[in-house]
Protein backbone atom coordinates (compact mmCIF):
# COMPACT_ATOMS: atom_id res chain seq x y z
CA UNK A 1 0.00 0.00 0.00
CA UNK A 2 1.53 3.62 -1.06
CA UNK A 3 2.01 5.54 1.91
CA UNK A 4 0.08 8.67 2.71
CA UNK A 5 3.38 11.13 1.07
CA UNK A 6 3.50 9.07 -2.01
CA UNK A 7 0.20 9.36 -2.42
CA UNK A 8 -0.23 13.12 -1.82
CA UNK A 9 3.11 13.67 -4.50
CA UNK A 10 1.29 11.37 -6.86
CA UNK A 11 -2.25 13.98 -6.45
CA UNK A 12 0.10 17.24 -6.60
CA UNK A 13 -0.90 19.16 -10.00
CA UNK A 14 0.84 18.77 -13.08
CA UNK A 15 3.29 21.80 -14.39
CA UNK A 16 1.16 21.85 -17.61
CA UNK A 17 -2.25 22.92 -15.76
CA UNK A 18 -3.20 26.41 -16.79
CA UNK A 19 -5.88 27.41 -15.10
CA UNK A 20 -6.43 30.72 -17.13
CA UNK A 21 -5.77 28.83 -20.17
CA UNK A 22 -2.46 31.02 -21.31
CA UNK A 23 -0.26 29.67 -24.22
CA UNK A 24 3.46 28.93 -22.45
CA UNK A 25 6.51 30.52 -24.26
CA UNK A 26 9.70 28.87 -23.26
CA UNK A 27 12.42 31.69 -21.18
CA UNK A 28 14.43 33.29 -23.68
CA UNK A 29 18.33 32.02 -23.12
CA UNK A 30 20.63 35.10 -22.30
CA UNK A 31 23.74 33.03 -21.45
CA UNK A 32 25.08 33.11 -24.85
CA UNK A 33 28.93 35.11 -25.45
CA UNK A 34 32.07 35.90 -23.35
CA UNK A 35 33.59 32.34 -23.57
CA UNK A 36 35.61 32.52 -26.29
CA UNK A 37 37.34 28.64 -27.48
CA UNK A 38 40.70 27.94 -28.14
CA UNK A 39 39.90 28.51 -32.68
CA UNK A 40 43.11 27.08 -33.64
CA UNK A 41 41.75 25.84 -37.12
CA UNK A 42 40.53 28.88 -37.63
CA UNK A 43 43.66 30.68 -36.62
CA UNK A 44 45.74 28.27 -39.40
CA UNK A 45 42.98 28.66 -41.90
CA UNK A 46 43.35 32.60 -41.35
CA UNK A 47 47.33 32.41 -42.26
CA UNK A 48 47.27 30.53 -44.88
CA UNK A 49 44.56 32.78 -46.90
CA UNK A 50 46.89 35.83 -45.63
CA UNK A 51 49.71 33.78 -46.99
CA UNK A 52 48.02 32.79 -50.28
CA UNK A 53 46.80 36.26 -51.08
CA UNK A 54 49.97 37.41 -50.33
CA UNK A 55 51.10 35.16 -52.94
CA UNK A 56 48.29 36.59 -55.31
CA UNK A 57 48.98 39.73 -55.31
CA UNK A 58 52.98 39.22 -55.50
CA UNK A 59 52.55 37.12 -58.70
CA UNK A 60 50.06 38.89 -60.76
CA UNK A 61 52.29 41.97 -59.78
CA UNK A 62 49.94 44.03 -57.67
CA UNK A 63 53.02 44.97 -55.62
CA UNK A 64 56.73 45.70 -56.59
CA UNK A 65 58.69 42.82 -55.74
CA UNK A 66 61.42 45.23 -54.13
CA UNK A 67 59.03 46.55 -51.50
CA UNK A 68 57.00 42.97 -50.47
CA UNK A 69 58.71 39.99 -52.32
CA UNK A 70 56.49 36.83 -52.47
CA UNK A 71 56.71 34.38 -49.91
CA UNK A 72 57.61 32.04 -52.32
CA UNK A 73 60.07 34.45 -52.92
CA UNK A 74 61.54 34.53 -48.65
CA UNK A 75 61.01 31.03 -49.00
CA UNK A 76 63.77 30.35 -51.96
CA UNK A 77 65.88 33.39 -49.86
CA UNK A 78 65.92 30.97 -46.82
CA UNK A 79 66.77 27.57 -49.03
CA UNK A 80 69.27 29.56 -50.00
CA UNK A 81 70.99 30.63 -47.13
CA UNK A 82 70.49 26.96 -45.91
CA UNK A 83 72.29 25.56 -48.63
CA UNK A 84 74.94 28.05 -48.58
CA UNK A 85 75.79 27.71 -44.61
CA UNK A 86 75.01 31.02 -43.93
CA UNK A 87 71.71 30.74 -42.31
CA UNK A 88 73.83 28.49 -39.90
CA UNK A 89 76.36 30.74 -39.45
CA UNK A 90 73.70 33.53 -38.39
CA UNK A 91 71.41 31.78 -35.95
CA UNK A 92 74.23 30.11 -34.15
CA UNK A 93 75.56 33.40 -33.38
CA UNK A 94 72.33 34.64 -32.35
CA UNK A 95 71.49 31.53 -30.33
CA UNK A 96 74.57 31.51 -28.56
CA UNK A 97 73.86 35.16 -27.57
CA UNK A 98 70.11 34.41 -27.01
CA UNK A 99 70.89 31.41 -24.48
CA UNK A 100 73.96 32.92 -22.56
CA UNK A 101 72.31 36.34 -21.44
CA UNK A 102 69.25 34.92 -21.01
CA UNK A 103 70.31 32.14 -18.80
CA UNK A 104 72.96 34.98 -17.17
CA UNK A 105 69.85 37.27 -16.70
CA UNK A 106 67.52 34.44 -15.44
CA UNK A 107 69.87 32.95 -12.77
CA UNK A 108 70.74 36.05 -11.19
CA UNK A 109 67.02 37.45 -11.52
CA UNK A 110 66.23 34.35 -9.68
CA UNK A 111 68.49 34.29 -7.50
CA UNK A 112 67.29 38.48 -6.21
CA UNK A 113 64.09 38.10 -6.90
CA UNK A 114 63.77 35.45 -4.25
CA UNK A 115 65.64 37.81 -2.40
CA UNK A 116 63.72 40.51 -2.08
CA UNK A 117 60.60 38.41 -1.86
CA UNK A 118 61.65 36.38 1.27
CA UNK A 119 64.08 39.29 3.03
CA UNK A 120 63.22 42.80 4.27
CA UNK A 121 66.21 44.84 3.96
CA UNK A 122 66.97 42.87 0.07
CA UNK A 123 62.85 43.97 -0.79
CA UNK A 124 64.01 47.58 0.54
CA UNK A 125 67.46 48.08 -1.19
CA UNK A 126 65.92 46.02 -4.54
CA UNK A 127 62.80 47.15 -4.99
CA UNK A 128 64.37 50.98 -4.81
CA UNK A 129 67.45 49.94 -7.36
CA UNK A 130 64.70 48.00 -9.62
CA UNK A 131 62.27 50.73 -9.94
CA UNK A 132 65.19 53.37 -10.63
CA UNK A 133 67.15 51.13 -13.57
CA UNK A 134 64.03 48.59 -14.83
CA UNK A 135 62.05 51.53 -17.21
CA UNK A 136 65.89 52.38 -18.86
CA UNK A 137 65.86 50.93 -22.40
CA UNK A 138 68.53 48.73 -21.94
CA UNK A 139 69.84 48.35 -25.84
CA UNK A 140 70.76 52.21 -24.29
CA UNK A 141 73.81 50.77 -22.24
CA UNK A 142 75.47 48.96 -25.34
CA UNK A 143 77.87 51.92 -26.20
CA UNK A 144 78.58 52.27 -22.52
CA UNK A 145 78.95 48.26 -22.25
CA UNK A 146 81.27 48.18 -25.20
CA UNK A 147 83.21 50.67 -23.67
CA UNK A 148 83.34 48.91 -20.03
CA UNK A 149 83.83 45.43 -21.80
CA UNK A 150 85.35 45.88 -24.99
CA UNK A 151 83.88 45.02 -29.00
CA UNK A 152 82.93 41.65 -29.17
CA UNK A 153 80.67 38.88 -27.59
CA UNK A 154 80.45 40.43 -23.73
CA UNK A 155 78.64 43.78 -24.62
CA UNK A 156 75.78 42.10 -26.37
CA UNK A 157 75.31 39.16 -23.79
CA UNK A 158 75.46 41.77 -20.82
CA UNK A 159 72.73 43.60 -22.77
CA UNK A 160 70.82 40.66 -23.09
CA UNK A 161 71.11 39.84 -19.46
CA UNK A 162 70.50 42.98 -18.16
CA UNK A 163 66.94 43.59 -20.07
CA UNK A 164 66.67 39.82 -18.64
CA UNK A 165 67.24 40.16 -15.41
CA UNK A 166 64.92 43.20 -14.28
CA UNK A 167 61.84 41.11 -15.77
CA UNK A 168 62.84 38.03 -14.34
CA UNK A 169 63.36 39.92 -10.77
CA UNK A 170 59.94 41.26 -10.95
CA UNK A 171 58.30 38.28 -12.03
CA UNK A 172 60.14 35.97 -8.92
CA UNK A 173 59.53 38.66 -6.07
CA UNK A 174 55.85 39.06 -7.41
CA UNK A 175 55.28 35.32 -7.35
CA UNK A 176 56.83 34.75 -4.47
CA UNK A 177 54.61 37.15 -2.93
CA UNK A 178 51.25 35.77 -4.69
CA UNK A 179 52.02 32.09 -3.03
CA UNK A 180 48.83 32.03 -0.41
CA UNK A 181 50.54 32.89 3.09
CA UNK A 182 48.21 29.77 4.41
CA UNK A 183 50.38 27.66 3.28
CA UNK A 184 53.56 28.83 4.62
CA UNK A 185 51.88 29.69 7.84
CA UNK A 186 51.03 25.45 7.65
CA UNK A 187 54.54 24.63 6.93
CA UNK A 188 55.57 26.34 9.76
CA UNK A 189 53.00 24.80 12.07
CA UNK A 190 54.88 21.54 11.05
CA UNK A 191 57.82 22.82 12.13
CA UNK A 192 59.33 22.29 8.33
CA UNK A 193 63.00 24.31 7.81
CA UNK A 194 63.24 27.42 6.45
CA UNK A 195 64.77 26.17 3.47
CA UNK A 196 62.45 23.25 2.99
CA UNK A 197 59.21 25.74 3.02
CA UNK A 198 61.37 27.61 -0.12
CA UNK A 199 61.96 24.61 -1.61
CA UNK A 200 58.74 22.63 -1.45
CA UNK A 201 56.48 25.44 -0.78
CA UNK A 202 57.19 28.99 -2.07
CA UNK A 203 59.28 27.59 -5.33
CA UNK A 204 56.43 25.63 -6.83
CA UNK A 205 54.24 28.40 -5.35
CA UNK A 206 56.12 30.59 -7.26
CA UNK A 207 56.74 28.64 -10.36
CA UNK A 208 53.22 29.75 -12.49
CA UNK A 209 54.70 33.17 -12.04
CA UNK A 210 58.00 32.74 -12.65
CA UNK A 211 56.91 30.91 -15.86
CA UNK A 212 54.89 34.05 -17.06
CA UNK A 213 58.11 35.70 -16.81
CA UNK A 214 59.99 32.73 -19.06
CA UNK A 215 58.09 33.90 -21.81
CA UNK A 216 58.30 37.59 -21.74
CA UNK A 217 62.13 37.36 -20.75
CA UNK A 218 62.16 35.38 -23.94
CA UNK A 219 60.84 37.85 -26.14
CA UNK A 220 62.65 40.48 -24.55
CA UNK A 221 66.29 38.50 -25.06
CA UNK A 222 65.16 38.39 -28.87
CA UNK A 223 64.11 42.17 -29.14
CA UNK A 224 68.28 43.45 -27.57
CA UNK A 225 69.74 40.58 -29.80
CA UNK A 226 68.59 41.89 -32.75
CA UNK A 227 68.96 45.27 -31.38
CA UNK A 228 72.59 44.60 -30.51
CA UNK A 229 73.41 42.89 -33.67
CA UNK A 230 72.66 45.54 -35.64
CA UNK A 231 74.89 48.19 -33.36
CA UNK A 232 77.97 46.04 -33.37
CA UNK A 233 78.04 42.30 -35.23
CA UNK A 234 79.56 40.70 -38.07
CA UNK A 235 77.08 37.48 -37.50
CA UNK A 236 73.82 37.21 -36.46
CA UNK A 237 70.04 37.62 -37.59
CA UNK A 238 69.82 41.08 -36.83
CA UNK A 239 73.17 41.60 -38.53
CA UNK A 240 71.93 39.35 -41.80
CA UNK A 241 68.84 41.82 -41.42
CA UNK A 242 70.58 44.69 -41.14
CA UNK A 243 72.83 43.88 -43.99
CA UNK A 244 69.70 42.77 -46.17
CA UNK A 245 68.17 46.16 -45.66
CA UNK A 246 70.94 48.34 -46.74
CA UNK A 247 71.59 46.43 -49.53
CA UNK A 248 67.93 46.62 -50.48
CA UNK A 249 67.70 42.92 -50.68
CA UNK A 250 64.26 42.62 -49.21
CA UNK A 251 63.91 38.92 -49.61
CA UNK A 252 66.65 38.06 -47.72
CA UNK A 253 65.65 41.24 -44.95
CA UNK A 254 62.25 39.28 -44.93
CA UNK A 255 63.59 35.92 -45.08
CA UNK A 256 65.71 37.15 -41.74
CA UNK A 257 62.28 38.28 -40.07
CA UNK A 258 60.22 34.73 -40.88
CA UNK A 259 63.59 33.13 -39.02
CA UNK A 260 63.08 35.50 -35.92
CA UNK A 261 58.88 34.26 -36.25
CA UNK A 262 59.86 30.78 -35.95
CA UNK A 263 62.44 30.88 -33.24
CA UNK A 264 60.35 33.42 -31.09
CA UNK A 265 57.17 30.73 -32.35
CA UNK A 266 59.76 27.57 -30.47
CA UNK A 267 60.73 29.11 -27.77
CA UNK A 268 57.10 29.88 -27.08
CA UNK A 269 56.51 26.24 -28.02
CA UNK A 270 59.09 25.16 -25.35
CA UNK A 271 57.93 27.30 -22.62
CA UNK A 272 54.38 25.59 -23.20
CA UNK A 273 56.30 22.32 -22.62
CA UNK A 274 57.49 23.54 -19.97
CA UNK A 275 54.44 24.37 -18.21
CA UNK A 276 52.30 21.35 -19.05
CA UNK A 277 55.02 19.54 -17.73
CA UNK A 278 55.70 21.59 -14.31
CA UNK A 279 52.25 23.30 -13.91
CA UNK A 280 50.16 20.02 -14.55
CA UNK A 281 48.66 20.47 -11.15
CA UNK A 282 46.24 23.81 -11.89
CA UNK B 1 50.43 16.97 27.99
CA UNK B 2 48.08 20.34 28.92
CA UNK B 3 48.32 23.42 26.99
CA UNK B 4 47.33 26.83 28.64
CA UNK B 5 46.75 30.24 28.10
CA UNK B 6 48.18 32.45 30.43
CA UNK B 7 47.17 36.20 30.86
CA UNK B 8 46.77 36.74 26.93
CA UNK B 9 46.42 39.76 25.70
CA UNK B 10 46.99 41.02 21.46
CA UNK B 11 46.15 43.98 20.06
CA UNK B 12 46.90 44.64 16.16
CA UNK B 13 48.57 48.30 15.96
CA UNK B 14 46.08 50.11 18.25
CA UNK B 15 42.94 47.72 18.12
CA UNK B 16 42.85 45.83 20.98
CA UNK B 17 41.70 41.90 20.25
CA UNK B 18 42.34 39.87 22.93
CA UNK B 19 42.62 40.98 26.57
CA UNK B 20 43.60 38.67 29.52
CA UNK B 21 42.42 35.11 28.43
CA UNK B 22 43.77 32.53 30.93
CA UNK B 23 42.54 28.46 30.40
CA UNK B 24 44.01 24.82 30.72
CA UNK B 25 43.36 22.52 27.82
CA UNK B 26 44.19 19.65 29.84
CA UNK B 27 45.37 16.34 28.01
CA UNK B 28 42.90 14.70 26.26
CA UNK B 29 40.31 17.17 26.46
CA UNK B 30 38.56 19.22 23.82
CA UNK B 31 37.86 22.95 24.67
CA UNK B 32 35.82 24.56 21.84
CA UNK B 33 36.18 28.71 21.66
CA UNK B 34 32.90 30.64 20.71
CA UNK B 35 32.27 33.93 20.49
CA UNK B 36 30.80 36.67 18.59
CA UNK B 37 32.35 37.66 15.31
CA UNK B 38 35.67 39.60 15.58
CA UNK B 39 36.42 38.50 19.44
CA UNK B 40 39.66 36.79 18.63
CA UNK B 41 38.99 33.48 18.60
CA UNK B 42 41.06 32.55 15.62
CA UNK B 43 44.73 35.08 16.65
CA UNK B 44 43.93 33.14 20.13
CA UNK B 45 44.51 30.06 18.01
CA UNK B 46 47.59 31.36 16.47
CA UNK B 47 48.78 32.72 19.76
CA UNK B 48 48.58 28.78 21.12
CA UNK B 49 50.02 27.23 18.34
CA UNK B 50 53.33 29.31 18.36
CA UNK B 51 52.26 31.15 15.04
CA UNK B 52 51.84 34.60 16.42
CA UNK B 53 53.22 36.27 19.22
CA UNK B 54 51.02 37.64 21.82
CA UNK B 55 51.10 41.19 23.14
CA UNK B 56 51.07 39.58 26.61
CA UNK B 57 51.18 36.97 28.12
CA UNK B 58 52.07 33.29 26.76
CA UNK B 59 51.26 29.84 25.57
CA UNK B 60 52.39 27.22 27.45
CA UNK B 61 52.79 23.08 27.49
CA UNK B 62 52.83 21.54 30.92
CA UNK B 63 54.01 17.90 31.08
CA UNK B 64 55.63 16.06 28.58
CA UNK B 65 54.12 15.36 24.74
CA UNK B 66 53.62 11.41 23.82
CA UNK B 67 56.60 9.61 23.17
CA UNK B 68 55.84 9.04 19.49
CA UNK B 69 54.60 12.37 18.72
CA UNK B 70 56.47 14.18 15.99
CA UNK B 71 54.32 17.46 16.49
CA UNK B 72 52.44 17.90 19.84
CA UNK B 73 50.67 21.02 18.27
CA UNK B 74 49.02 20.56 14.94
CA UNK B 75 46.58 22.82 13.49
CA UNK B 76 44.06 21.92 11.28
CA UNK B 77 43.05 24.77 8.81
CA UNK B 78 39.76 26.29 8.07
CA UNK B 79 40.74 26.55 4.52
CA UNK B 80 42.34 23.06 4.42
CA UNK B 81 46.34 24.92 3.52
CA UNK B 82 46.62 21.68 1.47
CA UNK B 83 49.54 22.19 -1.49
CA UNK B 84 47.85 21.94 -4.62
CA UNK B 85 50.75 20.79 -6.71
CA UNK B 86 51.19 17.76 -4.21
CA UNK B 87 48.83 14.37 -4.54
CA UNK B 88 46.83 13.43 -1.38
CA UNK B 89 49.49 11.27 -0.36
CA UNK B 90 52.49 13.86 -0.74
CA UNK B 91 50.07 16.36 1.49
CA UNK B 92 49.78 13.98 3.94
CA UNK B 93 53.69 13.32 4.16
CA UNK B 94 54.39 16.98 3.47
CA UNK B 95 55.43 17.16 7.41
CA UNK B 96 57.15 14.22 7.63
CA UNK B 97 59.72 14.50 5.09
CA UNK B 98 62.11 17.02 7.77
CA UNK B 99 61.53 14.34 10.51
CA UNK B 100 63.96 11.61 11.09
CA UNK B 101 61.77 8.88 9.91
CA UNK B 102 63.24 7.05 6.86
CA UNK B 103 60.66 6.47 4.30
CA UNK B 104 59.48 2.87 4.76
CA UNK B 105 58.32 4.07 8.41
CA UNK B 106 57.17 7.69 6.55
CA UNK B 107 55.22 5.51 4.39
CA UNK B 108 53.56 3.31 6.55
CA UNK B 109 52.47 6.24 8.86
CA UNK B 110 51.17 7.90 6.00
CA UNK B 111 49.06 4.07 5.13
CA UNK B 112 47.65 4.86 8.35
CA UNK B 113 46.53 7.99 7.92
CA UNK B 114 45.01 7.69 4.79
CA UNK B 115 43.19 4.46 6.04
CA UNK B 116 41.68 6.14 9.48
CA UNK B 117 40.75 9.37 7.36
CA UNK B 118 38.73 7.19 4.35
CA UNK B 119 41.59 8.33 1.69
CA UNK B 120 43.75 4.90 0.63
CA UNK B 121 41.66 5.33 -2.50
CA UNK B 122 42.10 8.90 -3.22
CA UNK B 123 46.27 8.69 -2.67
CA UNK B 124 46.87 9.81 -6.15
CA UNK B 125 44.56 12.54 -6.33
CA UNK B 126 45.45 16.37 -6.41
CA UNK B 127 43.53 18.65 -4.48
CA UNK B 128 41.50 20.46 -7.11
CA UNK B 129 40.20 16.99 -7.93
CA UNK B 130 38.28 16.90 -4.39
CA UNK B 131 35.64 18.14 -2.75
CA UNK B 132 35.73 20.16 0.74
CA UNK B 133 34.96 17.41 2.39
CA UNK B 134 37.81 15.22 1.01
CA UNK B 135 40.23 18.43 0.75
CA UNK B 136 39.37 18.60 4.86
CA UNK B 137 40.01 14.75 5.25
CA UNK B 138 43.25 15.63 3.83
CA UNK B 139 44.13 18.14 6.37
CA UNK B 140 43.12 15.73 9.20
CA UNK B 141 45.09 12.92 8.03
CA UNK B 142 48.14 15.00 7.71
CA UNK B 143 47.22 16.14 10.98
CA UNK B 144 46.66 12.48 12.52
CA UNK B 145 50.14 11.39 10.64
CA UNK B 146 52.17 13.86 12.95
CA UNK B 147 50.28 11.96 16.06
CA UNK B 148 49.49 15.18 17.49
CA UNK B 149 48.49 15.77 21.25
CA UNK B 150 46.27 18.52 20.62
CA UNK B 151 44.75 19.60 17.38
CA UNK B 152 44.30 23.09 17.49
CA UNK B 153 41.39 23.48 14.67
CA UNK B 154 40.06 27.24 13.16
CA UNK B 155 36.67 26.52 12.13
CA UNK B 156 37.62 23.49 10.17
CA UNK B 157 34.32 22.67 8.89
CA UNK B 158 32.98 26.22 8.70
CA UNK B 159 33.71 25.73 4.51
CA UNK B 160 31.76 22.77 4.06
CA UNK B 161 27.28 22.06 3.22
CA UNK B 162 25.73 21.13 5.94
CA UNK B 163 25.89 17.13 5.02
CA UNK B 164 29.50 16.63 4.93
CA UNK B 165 29.92 19.09 7.57
CA UNK B 166 27.42 16.40 9.90
CA UNK B 167 29.52 13.76 8.33
CA UNK B 168 32.82 14.93 9.87
CA UNK B 169 31.61 15.92 12.86
CA UNK B 170 30.71 12.37 13.49
CA UNK B 171 35.29 11.75 11.98
CA UNK B 172 36.04 13.84 14.62
CA UNK B 173 34.07 12.43 17.51
CA UNK B 174 35.62 8.73 16.53
CA UNK B 175 38.84 10.38 16.43
CA UNK B 176 39.16 11.92 19.84
CA UNK B 177 36.78 9.02 20.90
CA UNK B 178 39.88 7.10 23.19
CA UNK B 179 40.46 10.35 24.98
CA UNK B 180 44.69 10.08 23.64
CA UNK B 181 44.07 13.42 21.60
CA UNK B 182 42.60 16.40 22.85
CA UNK B 183 41.72 19.49 20.72
CA UNK B 184 41.26 23.85 20.68
CA UNK B 185 37.99 23.78 18.17
CA UNK B 186 37.18 27.26 17.42
CA UNK B 187 33.59 27.52 15.91
CA UNK B 188 31.36 30.10 15.42
CA UNK B 189 28.74 27.00 15.29
CA UNK B 190 27.01 25.97 18.86
CA UNK B 191 25.88 22.93 17.75
CA UNK B 192 29.60 21.97 17.11
CA UNK B 193 30.84 23.29 20.03
CA UNK B 194 27.76 21.25 21.85
CA UNK B 195 28.52 17.84 19.80
CA UNK B 196 32.51 17.71 20.24
CA UNK B 197 33.76 19.71 23.35
CA UNK B 198 33.88 18.64 27.00
CA UNK B 199 33.99 22.29 28.24
CA UNK B 200 33.03 25.52 25.96
CA UNK B 201 35.14 28.75 26.43
CA UNK B 202 32.89 31.82 25.77
CA UNK B 203 34.90 34.68 24.65
CA UNK B 204 33.53 38.36 24.83
CA UNK B 205 33.03 40.78 21.84
CA UNK B 206 36.53 42.46 20.68
CA UNK B 207 38.77 42.95 22.99
CA UNK B 208 37.83 38.77 23.56
CA UNK B 209 37.70 38.27 27.35
CA UNK B 210 36.99 34.98 28.82
CA UNK B 211 33.08 35.50 29.77
CA UNK B 212 32.16 32.23 31.31
CA UNK B 213 33.52 28.61 30.40
CA UNK B 214 30.25 25.90 30.27
CA UNK B 215 31.02 22.13 30.94
CA UNK B 216 29.39 19.83 28.93
CA UNK B 217 27.73 17.15 31.39
CA UNK B 218 27.47 13.91 28.58
CA UNK B 219 30.38 12.01 27.24
CA UNK B 220 30.64 12.66 23.34
CA UNK B 221 29.15 9.50 22.99
CA UNK B 222 26.02 10.16 24.64
CA UNK B 223 25.64 13.22 22.64
CA UNK B 224 24.74 11.02 19.87
CA UNK B 225 21.68 9.48 21.66
CA UNK B 226 18.17 10.94 20.55
CA UNK B 227 17.85 11.44 24.28
CA UNK B 228 20.67 14.10 24.37
CA UNK B 229 19.44 16.16 21.95
CA UNK B 230 17.03 18.08 23.88
CA UNK B 231 20.02 18.54 26.36
CA UNK B 232 22.16 19.34 23.81
CA UNK B 233 19.87 22.24 22.39
CA UNK B 234 19.35 23.94 25.59
CA UNK B 235 22.98 24.27 26.43
CA UNK B 236 22.73 25.55 22.52
CA UNK B 237 20.56 27.86 23.80
CA UNK B 238 21.98 28.66 26.92
CA UNK B 239 25.35 29.78 24.83
CA UNK B 240 23.28 31.67 22.35
CA UNK B 241 21.83 33.53 25.20
CA UNK B 242 25.80 34.71 26.45
CA UNK B 243 26.26 35.63 23.11
CA UNK B 244 23.43 36.98 21.12
CA UNK B 245 23.42 40.40 22.56
CA UNK B 246 27.26 40.73 21.84
CA UNK B 247 26.87 38.99 18.61
CA UNK B 248 24.23 42.07 17.28
CA UNK B 249 26.52 44.63 18.61
CA UNK B 250 29.37 43.22 16.73
CA UNK B 251 27.74 42.66 13.60
CA UNK B 252 26.49 46.41 13.87
CA UNK B 253 30.41 47.69 14.66
CA UNK B 254 31.20 45.01 11.39
CA UNK B 255 28.79 47.36 9.64
CA UNK B 256 30.03 50.58 10.51
CA UNK B 257 33.52 49.89 10.09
Amino acid sequence: MPSARFSMLERAPSQDTRQDGSVPRPVAFRGAGFMPGGGRASGWIALALVIAFWQLAGSAGWVNPLFLPAPSAIAVAIYKLAVSGALWQHVSASVVRIGSGWLIGTVAGVIVGFAIGLSTLARGVGITFISALFPIPKIALLPLLILWLGIGEEPKIATIALGVFFSTAISVYSGVDAVPRNLIRMAQSFNVPFHAIVIRVIWPGALPSILAGFRITASVALLLVVSAEMIGAQFGIGAFVLQAGNLMQTDQLLAGVVILSLFGLAVGKAINVLEMRLLHWR
Amino acid sequence: MDLIADHISHRFGGLDVLDDVSFTVASGEVVAIVGPSGCGKSTLLSILGGLLRPSEGRAELRGAPPDNSLNPLTFVFQDFALLPWCTVEANVEFPLVHTALDAAARQAVVDDALRRTGLSDFRGAYPKQLSGGMRQRVGIARALAVRPAILLMDEPLSALDSQTRELLMEDFVRLLADGTMGAVYITHNLEEAVRLADRVVVLSRRPGRVREVVSIPMTRAERGGIDARGKLLTLQNQLWSLIREEAIDAEREVQHA
